[in-house]
């Protein structure tokens, strides 16, 4: 019993700093994993539909995105609160896309052209009406593959 | 008195990578996915006529500038719409009304009814997207469920699990064909 009550007595030690840089670096190796890069700055607004039967992009260098939605607050005042497109990080007109999917396929090797993927993040309010011009004009400009973008339910019903 | 020895540090870059790896596997990544889908070739100019399809062979999809959703004629709700488009594509007692099935041989599976139907999806410019999507993902529910399906009754595992020989198969029973047509404006404001 006094054995025990001699070890209370004791000063407590200093707490050991060498493994700091372990944990430090744990930190960033998290931080670095979890964050995603955003390429552009989003000006529309777009909260995506809700979907089951999802298909993963595999290959992000073959994506090209279009963005559809509302524009952000702060450029309501010039472009409305009518869904807009949004082509890499400027507002654009449907009849951008053609030379927009050209741009895409120069910046990539003849052999991906084929493997391309157009992604449409389009808010789930937005009418049919300026999706379908959108997808005329990618079938004009033969950019076939397109991936209407989803994301899973919270929860099950 | 005797000095408490330190506390030794040896194991805390293990403790830390385990850590690490925790937060690595248990993290969700923001991965894009979505609905998958290969747009329609934009038509010649010259149009060579192409044989009709027989009305028994097209399940008619129709979404309205208010969401509302008729289906071959009838008035119907999205839950309901992936076994319809499964009974469809099944014709499970052969009626008039469904579509024509026709004996194919396949390799690795054998001799299969393969449907000619097809699903016809039609929306109005008013239509919202977000609905739009919900339809597509029924009908893209329906047929890979089909084929799961079939690929537990074949070869006794999911899809996803099948070799491509064995996809290949299952798509050549089961076939994807959702066309769709030019969407119309049916009165109103655009």
């Amino acid at each position: 019993m006094s054995k025990f009550r001699k070890s209370n007595a004791k000063e407590t030690p200093a707490v050991s700093t060498a493994s700091l840089p372990d944990i430090v670096f744990m930190l960033l190796f998290f931080f670095m994993v979890t964050t995603t890069m955003r390429e552009v700055t989003m000006k529309v607004r777009t909260t995506l539909p809700t979907a089951t039967e999802l298909t993963k992009l595999e290959k992000k260098s073959l994506v090209s995105y279009i963005y559809v939605g509302p524009p952000q607050k702060q450029y309501v005042k010039f472009f409305g609160t009518e869904p807009r497109i949004q082509l890499n990080d400027v507002f654009a007109k449907v009849s951008d896309i053609p030379d927009f999917i050209l741009a895409e396929r120069a910046a990539r090797d003849e052999a991906e052209i084929p493997y391309m993927i157009t992604s449409l993040k389009v808010d789930e309010y937005t009418k049919m009406q300026i999706v379908g011009e959108i997808k005329l004009e990618l079938r004009k400009a033969a950019a076939l593959r397109i991936n209407y973008s989803s994301r899973m339910p919270k929860e099950k019903k | 008195m005797r000095k408490t020895p330190d506390i030794p540090s040896a194991s805390m870059a293990d403790i830390a990578f385990m850590l690490l790896i925790f937060f690595l596997v248990a993290t969700t990544m923001d991965v894009d996915s979505g609905l998958e889908r290969v747009l329609p070739q934009m038509p010649p100019e010259v149009q060579e006529d192409t044989p009709p399809i027989k009305e028994r062979n097209v399940f008619s999809v129709l979404l309205d500038q208010y969401d509302r959703l008729m289906v071959e004629g009838e008035i119907m709700r999205v839950e309901d719409l992936r076994d319809k488009a499964k009974e469809f594509m099944t014709n499970p007692r052969s009626l008039e009304t469904l579509p024509e099935t026709k004996l194919t041989e396949i390799p690795l599976i054998g001799n299969v009814e393969v449907t000619k139907g097809v699903i016809s999806l039609r929306n109005d410019h008013g239509t919202q997207y977000g609905m739009y999507i919900a339809v597509q993902n029924e009908l893209v529910a329906a047929i890979n469920e089909l084929r799961d399906d079939l690929c537990t009754q074949k070869f006794g595992k999911n899809y996803a699990n099948c070799t491509s020989e064995q996809r290949e198969a299952i798509r050549a029973a089961i076939p994807s064909r959702i066309s769709e047509a030019e969407p119309k404006t049916v009165g109103g404001k655009k």
